[in-house]
């Protein structure tokens, strides 16, 4: 996936080897096997409604989870996202209904995102705070702000014309070229730009980012910053996607975002993983959940079985870099 | 994350390190001081023994779980299943009574130990698959929650006996029951941590796990027991927290991690390892449960204080780093 496989050496078949061996391909090849099973038993599962509606309903998870992936892959962690989404939010919302135009509705709260999230990776970076302790306060911060300026109230009359993520550019829903091109342009940046590249560098060795020119310190700050814009796009899709918004996030959000980085092979050590992985993860996560329902399983049961798969994707990752790694 | 570690901190002697510890929990102490005395001029009811021993009750359950908590995350680790795993401990002492009819003794045993196992299970998974703990455990989270769940199939359990109900209400000796019972774990865990070889050498393996293991100690069995006391404490809690409220519910303990963690870290509990005392963490979550209960009744929201306990937070952590590196002369 990233430096570990790119100096093993060339040939097709090593090649192809090392790319069925990726987190990338295992999910894939996941997702794959999930939709034949499924869809064999019930052919409902694969009907072009029911992949919208998951592809709809979670194209903002896969989203903020990009810019999770890379400040997990800088070294760090954010656990207010899922709170940040909320404020957001309703910040979009807000404006919207006090007859902000609807292009600054959408571009406000990517602002504001990168200012927060900006404002954690200072404190980060400069004043070496570790990040989860950073985005623990935050979280209490925002989630408390956020409750007691709107009161729990939903924000409804929403002007027309304001529901992003209902559009349907050539019959696809907007969330989907959302999370499509971003995780793309996303993972093309974070390959072979020079900011991208110093991300890896200063996750997997800090000292040695240093000593060959990165400051580690502005790196941090630009992945907070990169990540909180993320968020915001992550917030408009998700204040969007309904005619109403609702002051509360679903519960656990930020874990969902986080277990998507982290089951899409982004190593929570840092250094290691990819934006595809995490997008793929996402879509596998949100599809089990369609798909335990799909098979007649007792919905009490789903969250129990998703924790399962957590826990064996997260295992065969260990197992494959370790056999990997004994293999050269 | 460990490389952050690199740093000032291990530039900094073990004297240093002690005296950045005693200047985190003399600043909690001032800071807890400071928002009793405030906090006192606001409400006549705040500084009542009726009001503060009713607070004592609502801290336990987030308390009693910390104090495992410190531990690990003195070892570089970190548990975020407990909520779940006091959620899963509620719902099988609820429904081995209701459903299986044993009797609520034996159903309170058998809860405990499930949360227990559930804390074993977190531990052979952080030391045989080397699987990093802040996985591990958010793995879990879902699973333990999961199981919660599925056994319970979303419905409460009510209409337990009087007798059970004097654990979490009744009071003993005036002082409610529950108190006790976290008293005894605070001495026993402070004991444990800063007066036993195994209490030192979880410092160890905080600091450098692999000097650790070649100094001869038993890297994975620490582990495993502190894990397994998180299960434990998780469990007990999920007890005291059902006779509380008197029901059973499985979205009970929800969030309760971030809580757990919040007293911790407040309390000076290093996130990377190596440093923080039981003490730090028992002024951690009295202080967040004073500004809570304080504010509440000087008529901020409950919301609001949400957001001053998140400052306090990050604000106090500013300030040891601050006062620590000014001691260490490199701020």
């Amino acid at each position: 996936m990233t430096a570990v496989t790119e100096t093993a050496g060339g040939g097709i078949l090593p090649g192809l080897r090392r790319l069925v061996a990726t987190q990338e391909a295992v999910l894939l090849l996941a997702l794959v096997v999930l939709v034949i099973v499924v869809g064999t038993i019930n052919p409902r599962f694969v009907s072009e409604r029911n992949v919208q509606s998951v592809l709809l309903g979670n194209a903002y998870i896969a989203v903020a989870a990009i810019g999770m992936s890379m400040v997990i892959v800088s070294g760090n962690i954010d656990i207010s996202v899922g709170s940040l989404i909320g404020v957001l939010a309703t910040l979009s919302g807000s404006l919207a209904v006090s007859g902000v135009p609807i292009i600054l509705c959408w571009l406000i709260p990517l602002v504001v995102g990168a200012m927060v999230t900006g404002f954690m990776g200072l404190l980060v970076a400069y004043l070496r705070i570790p990040a989860i302790v950073v985005s623990l306060g935050m979280l209490s911060i925002l989630k408390g702000g956020l409750i007691s300026i709107t009161g729990g109230d939903w924000i409804t009359d929403l002007p027309e014309g304001y529901h992003l993520a209902q559009m349907r550019p050539f019959d696809i829903p907007m969330p989907i070229y959302f999370m499509v091109f971003l995780t793309i342009g996303a993972a093309i940046w974070m390959r072979y730009s020079v900011t991208g590249r110093s991300i890896y560098a200063v996750g997997g060795n800090a000292e040695a980012a240093r000593l060959s020119g990165i400051s580690r310190e502005r790196t941090i700050v630009k992945v907070f910053v990169i990540h909180g814009v993320f968020v915001g796009i992550a917030s408009v899709l998700f204040a969007t996607q309904l005619s109403i918004i609702q002051s509360t996030v679903p519960p656990n959000l930020e874990l969902t975002i986080i277990t998507a980085s982290v089951v899409g092979g982004v190593s929570i050590l840092g250094g290691v993983g990819t934006v595809i992985g995490s997008t793929f993860a996402a879509v596998l996560l949100a599809a089990i959940g369609s798909a335990l329902i799909f098979v007649n399983l007792s919905p009490y049961w789903l969250r129990a079985v998703q924790g399962i798969l957590i826990l064996v994707t997260v295992l065969a990752d260990i197992l494959r870099r370790r056999r990997m790694s004994r293999r050269r | 994350m460990a490389e952050t570690n690199m740093g000032p901190a291990t530039r900094s002697a073990a004297t240093g390190r002690r005296r950045f510890q005693f200047g985190h929990e003399a600043l909690l102490l001032v800071l807890l001081v400071v928002s009793l005395s405030v906090l006192a001029t606001q409400s006549d009811v705040f500084l009542t023994t009726a009001n503060l021993l009713n607070q004592g009750r609502l801290m336990t359950e987030v308390a009693i779980v910390a104090l495992p908590m410190t531990m690990i995350i003195v070892t570089g680790g970190i548990d975020l299943s407990v909520g779940s795993m006091l959620g899963l401990s509620a719902i099988v002492l609820g429904y081995s009574w209701q459903n299986l009819g044993l009797p609520l003794g034996v159903a309170c045993v058998v809860a405990v130990l499930t949360g227990t196992a559930a804390g074993f299970f977190n531990g052979l998974l952080v030391t045989r698959t080397k699987v990093p703990p802040l996985i591990a455990t958010l793995a879990t989270l879902a699973l333990f929650r999961g199981l919660a769940e599925g056994i319970s199939e979303a419905r409460s359990v009510r209409g337990y006996p009087d007798w059970f109900f004097r654990l979490g209400q009744g009071e003993v000796l005036g002082v409610p029951s529950q108190l006790w019972i976290l008293l005894v774990a605070i001495v026993i865990a402070w004991i444990v941590l800063a007066r036993t070889t195994f209490g030192r050498s979880l410092y160890a393996i905080g600091h450098n796990e692999v000097a650790a293991r070649f100094s001869g100690i038993a890297v994975d069995r620490c582990k495993l027991a502190i894990y397994t006391a998180s299960g434990f404490a998780s469990g007990l809690a999920g007890l005291i927290f059902v006779s509380r409220v008197s029901t059973t519910r499985s979205d009970m303990g929800t969030g309760l991690e971030l809580d757990v963690i919040a007293a911790v870290v407040l309390g000076g509990t290093s996130i990377f390892g190596g440093v923080g005392t039981i003490v730090g963490t028992v002024l951690g979550f009295v202080l967040i449960q004073l500004l809570k209960n304080g504010l509440a009744l000087t008529g901020v929201t409950s919301d609001a204080t949400i957001v001053v306990i998140g400052t306090v937070l990050i604000g106090s952590i500013l300030l040891t780093n601050f006062i620590g590196r000014r001691h260490r002369g490199d701020g």
